[in-house]
């Protein structure tokens, strides 16, 4: 099964409950989309085996060969080509780069040029296998690592994927092939915002899901209420506590570290279970 | 000439947003010959700095009257060899008024390091 943690915000949690559930599952594989910024390696620190270069295939146009028909760019959806003096011209951050300008080019003027945009680390730590990936400073997107990333999961241990925070094109990226997804919230208005936009994206997707409520004290937990108001599933409740928080802020797996921690994460593991088989 | 005001709905404001303004008007300034275009860029997923601009270059317009101009606008802009100029009131009639007698700026901040950006070799 693939599970994907996701949050609408940062810092709810999102990589202490992947990591600590990929503990949880034993021999599973842990992948760190979150790509922007990668910390999953804080706390697996894994013996890194193998680096893949992540390329994508930016169009270059032949002058020679272009009779200026435009098909190219009436074909961008996504607007990166533009026709100016009788020439296609790209504008790599916005090209996706879906290789579509050349299919549709009668006059074989398309050609592709190769472009590094990332990395990919493939690693072991302990029973875990180890994936993280990172963009190349100046990228505006992480979407060609992050298909990197899937495509190098392997098929026969359970996964669990820890998203990049939001709600944007590279968290939808993250989830699309997910049997599960968890939520992770805190207990705040703004956490509760974020929680909504995250829950209406993962709903659009027609995804099973399950809240994580983190940090929870006595106190208020708008969070928790919009799950009760909307009937919608809570997995677990961890506590706002400080070993814990402390623990996990020195990097390590508290799931190993915490037995408070680790009847969370076997009990939330066997949830999650029980959730993709149903 | 030709120029090419972005506006709002009322057609007599000039819209904030150039990519996504819902109308440009194209104005004639020889012809005094008016027209209201579209802006198939308005409500694009992503990209709408470069549709519209693309509409510009396509209308074969000389310059541009705009408060703001995004940096991927201005490279098409500049690529075509179309002028844009700021815009510093709301009236588009007086911006237009303005523009004739010589009296508004070149839009210079977005020109800056935004050469050679985003250009196939």
């Amino acid at each position: 099964m693939k599970i994907a943690i996701l949050s609408g915000k940062g810092g709810t949690g999102k990589t202490f409950v992947a990591v600590n559930l990929a503990a949880a599952l034993g021999k599973s594989t842990y992948v760190d989309c979150d790509v922007e910024e990668p910390n999953g390696k804080l706390f697996f620190k894994p013996e890194i085996i193998e680096k893949k270069k992540v390329t994508i295939y930016l169009p270059a146009f032949d002058k020679e060969k272009c009779v200026g028909c435009r098909e190219c760019v009436d074909f961008c959806r996504f607007n990166a080509l533009v026709f100016i003096k009788g020439t296609p011209i790209v504008f790599p951050e916005i090209c996706h780069p879906c290789g579509g300008c050349k299919i549709v080019c009668k006059y074989d003027a398309v050609s592709e040029e190769k472009k590094e945009v990332g990395e990919v680390l493939v690693g072991k730590s302990g029973e875990t296998h180890f994936l993280s990936g990172i963009m190349n400073i100046g990228e505006a997107s992480g979407v060609p690592v992050i298909k990197e990333l899937l495509g190098s999961i392997p098929d026969n241990r359970n996964t669990v994927i820890d998203c990049p925070p939001g709600s944007g094109c590279m968290v939808m990226e993250s989830i699309k092939d997910v049997d599960y997804c968890i939520l992770v919230a805190e207990p705040t208005e703004f956490g509760r915002h974020n929680l909504e936009m995250v829950h209406q994206l993962v709903t659009v997707f027609e995804k099973p899901l399950g809240i994580v409520l983190n940090k929870c004290t006595e106190e208020e937990n708008p969070s928790k209420d919009f799950c009760l108001e909307n009937k919608i599933d809570i997995v677990a409740e961890i506590p706002f506590d400080k070993d814990l928080g402390r623990d996990n802020s020195n990097g390590e797996i508290v799931y190993y570290s915490n037995d408070k921690a680790k009847r969370i994460f076997n009990v939330l593991s066997g949830i999650v279970e029980k959730k993709v088989c149903q | 000439m030709k120029i090419i005001i972005p506006v709002n709905e009322d057609k007599g404001t000039v819209c904030v947003s150039f990519g996504r303004t819902p109308l440009f008007l194209m104005v004639d300034l020889e012809t005094k010959e008016r027209e209201f275009i579209v802006n198939p860029a308005a409500d694009a997923a992503g990209g709408a700095g470069t549709k519209a601009a693309q509409l510009i270059v396509d209308k074969k317009a000389d310059a541009v009257l705009t408060p703001r101009c995004g940096q991927n606008a201005a490279i098409v802009l500049d690529a075509a060899e179309i002028k844009i100029y700021k815009t510093t009131s709301e009236d588009v009639e007086k911006e237009i008024e303005k523009f004739n007698q010589g009296k508004l700026e070149i839009l210079s901040e977005i020109h800056e390091g935004f050469h050679n950006h985003g250009f196939s070799k």
